[in-house]
């Protein structure tokens, strides 16, 4: 039987954890893949690109990012909420952590162009931050819907410097942004970095991507411990679209005793639908038919509108070390409105998934401490929340 | 000098279909058409073998063909909007038996894997194919289905970039069963105006670390394109350019007139 302690380590040289992972990707772009491990593991051993990052996260990304007590929401429900409060990072969310790293990568690495996928535009706002930051040329691709939906965060890409492009193809979400992405990156990955924003695709993106997240956990820890003296939460909660924000915090706790539970929308619950599947350079579980298409994920949170889900997490609930559970959008809406209401932060769509499940779970939770992921602010969500609510 | 086709009892009817074009000093034509795409796709693929394709490739639809340029998706989309899914085409062709060359089908790696390795190679055997493509599958990960697909005679096609070592080539060549697919271009599948000179080089080192067929594929569209390569490699994969006639309405003769045009176009190299 896997113990704790075995969760959240190294994936295995061939990018494995458990039955999941690996490097599913056209014989073109391996060698562009093979670099980036190489390059990534001398780079995370090396104290001076870890000086730079640490210094970067702290002087540009306001890091670190707060420990916040919830006093009015922790009395209505009866649960000890604490928030990680990653809204408050430059950019509105914990995006910036992973960006940050791996524009740094770019740099090193020789490159002199990005290129990323972005669903609610949070990651896309910040690799388009951090191109600029560094002088770097940068493409996002955004599918039409979700362009529609997060106007906006167009405008901050576009502002930045960065070029937007649509992704036509498909569902026109960011299944399909990935999709032009990588093909993109395909043609010119001897000069261009592919920013993937989550803990997905091909290894070592989901490692790599999960050590620069790793930070809010590690952060969290430290801070919970001041904060419960000595204690730690009961439980660790976020929301899972390909699952970056949770694994970071995760990541954290894992060799605790605090139950880590990882909350999907119910129209985009990869790992609920247990079936494992093979896209976007990884094995993980999948929303797809019964032939093996794909199939376009639901919800009301551009950011979680993925078929897929990191291939960690699908490792973690194989083994039981992190549980999955999904909320409906509607719940979704009550939880955004209650933060708002009780602690003065409007919360992204993405986090109210978590409190949703929270809110839910009331009465299970009572009395316990649960540390929420709170990964960014909800300002790029009211124009879709006022047509909801009014 | 021996490959490691040589050492195996398992069916080769593709690799000596390709080998003996190549022995006779001709160049390898094969096609790519969009399996389950209109109602005519097996006349299609019935004309293009009577005009002079040495084996075609037939593609399996998916959701998400991220190897593919725009040409190929919008096939996939149409022909999965029709109802085409793995099943339905490989039905269609275990009724075709008296197509006369040997098919490759392409797909990605999850139209296998969810199917499972084994009962998808037993389905492609089952059906009269001889060889498989799945693009997603590189080196590293190709292990379990090159058992599954050489259990059931199947040959699993590798492709060989170039991006790689000419040590990867090597590995490459020495594992691919059937052909080496050398893409042409550091990119997707789609018609380019001009070939890229990537293309006569990639073969050109595959040709020499490899004694197998090395046929080249991707930004290949045109007969002049694929003569100018065949200069150096044993012929030629076109898929965009074929699939776009399909697109077109073209039909049976119209691909039929294409591929003649292809033909000799190697005829003369």
């Amino acid at each position: 039987m896997t113990t704790v302690n075995d969760a959240l380590r190294e994936p295995t040289a061939d990018g494995r954890f458990g039955q999941f992972g690996g490097m599913f990707v056209p014989e073109t772009i391996v060698p562009a893949c093979q670099e980036l491990d190489r390059e990534f593991r001398s780079a995370w051993a090396d104290p001076g690109f870890r000086s730079e990052l640490n210094q970067l996260l702290l002087s540009y990304a306001g890091r670190p990012s707060p420990l916040t007590r919830c006093q009015r929401l922790s009395e209505e429900l009866g649960v000890r909420i604490l928030l990680k409060r990653e809204d408050l990072n430059h950019t509105g969310s914990h995006k910036i952590n992973n960006v940050l790293g791996q524009a740094l990568l770019t740099q090193r690495m020789g490159k002199t162009s990005i290129v990323a996928e972005t669903g609610a535009g949070q990651h896309g706002v910040a690799t388009a931050t951090a191109a600029s930051l560094f002088g770097m040329n940068c493409i996002v691709y955004m599918g039409t819907v979700d362009m529609a939906r997060q106007e906006l965060n167009v405008f901050r890409m576009r502002l930045l410097g960065a070029e937007v492009r649509e992704a036509k193809s498909g569902s026109r979400t960011l299944k399909d942004a990935v999709n032009e992405a990588m093909r993109h990156w395909v043609a010119v990955a001897d000069t261009t970095h592919y920013c993937l924003g989550s803990v997905m695709g091909p290894h070592p993106y989901p490692w790599m991507v999960r050590e620069f997240q790793r930070i809010i956990g590690d952060e969290a820890r430290a801070q919970c411990e001041e904060m419960l003296n000595g204690a730690m939460p009961d439980v660790v909660t976020a929301a899972v679209g390909g699952g970056s924000n949770a694994i970071g915090i995760f990541a954290g706790f894992a060799d605790t005793d605090a139950e880590l539970v990882g909350v999907e929308p119910a129209g985009g619950a990869a790992i609920g639908r247990q079936v494992p599947g093979i896209v976007h350079g990884s094995c993980s579980y999948l929303m797809q038919d019964e032939w093996g298409q794909v199939l376009e994920a639901e919800s009301i949170s551009a950011g979680l509108d993925y078929p897929g889900v990191g291939p960690e997490h699908s490792y973690l609930a194989s083994i039981g070390r992190a549980r999955y559970v999904s909320v409906s959008d509607d719940e979704v809406v009550e939880a955004f409105i209650l933060l708002s209401r009780t602690e003065g932060i409007i919360p992204a769509l993405e986090c109210a998934h978590a409190l949703a499940w929270v809110v839910r779970s009331k009465s299970e939770l009572a009395g316990k401490t649960v540390l929420l992921n709170l990964s960014g602010r909800g300002d790029k969500d009211v124009d879709q929340m006022m047509e909801i609510i009014s | 000098m021996t490959t490691a086709a040589d050492d195996e009892s398992t069916s080769n009817v593709l690799e000596a279909a390709l080998l003996d074009v190549k022995n006779r000093g001709g160049k390898c034509f094969v096609p790519y058409l969009t399996g389950g795409l209109g109602d005519d796709w097996l006349d299609i693929v019935r004309a293009v073998a009577a005009a002079g394709a040495d084996a075609i490739e037939i593609g399996i639809p998916f959701s998400d063909p991220v190897m593919d340029g725009t040409t190929i998706q919008k096939a996939n989309d149409l022909a999965l909007e029709q109802g085409a899914t793995p099943h339905s085409v490989l039905s269609e062709l275990r009724s075709a038996p008296d197509i006369g060359v040997p098919l490759v089908v392409m797909t990605y790696a999850n139209i296998a894997f969810r199917m499972g390795y084994k009962r998808f190679a037993a389905s492609l055997k089952a059906s009269g194919v001889s060889g498989c493509i799945l693009p997603d599958l590189p080196l590293e990960e190709v292990d379990e289905w090159a058992e599954a697909s050489a259990a059931e005679g199947v040959e699993a096609v590798l492709l060989a970039a170039p991006t790689a070592s000419t040590e990867r080539l090597r590995r490459i060549s020495e594992r691919s069963r059937g052909f080496v697919y050398g893409v042409g271009l550091a990119g997707i599948t789609g018609v380019r105006d001009k070939l890229a000179e990537s293309a006569k080089v990639v073969a050109s080192r595959l040709k020499s670390v490899t004694s197998k067929p090395v046929l080249v594929g991707v930004g290949v569209g045109t007969p002049e394109q694929a003569g100018d390569v065949s200069a150096v490699s044993d012929g030629v994969v076109v898929g965009s350019a074929m699939v776009a006639l399909m697109l077109e309405g073209a039909g049976p003769g119209g691909l039929a007139d294409s591929v003649a045009k292809f033909r000799a176009a190697l005829d003369q190299t």
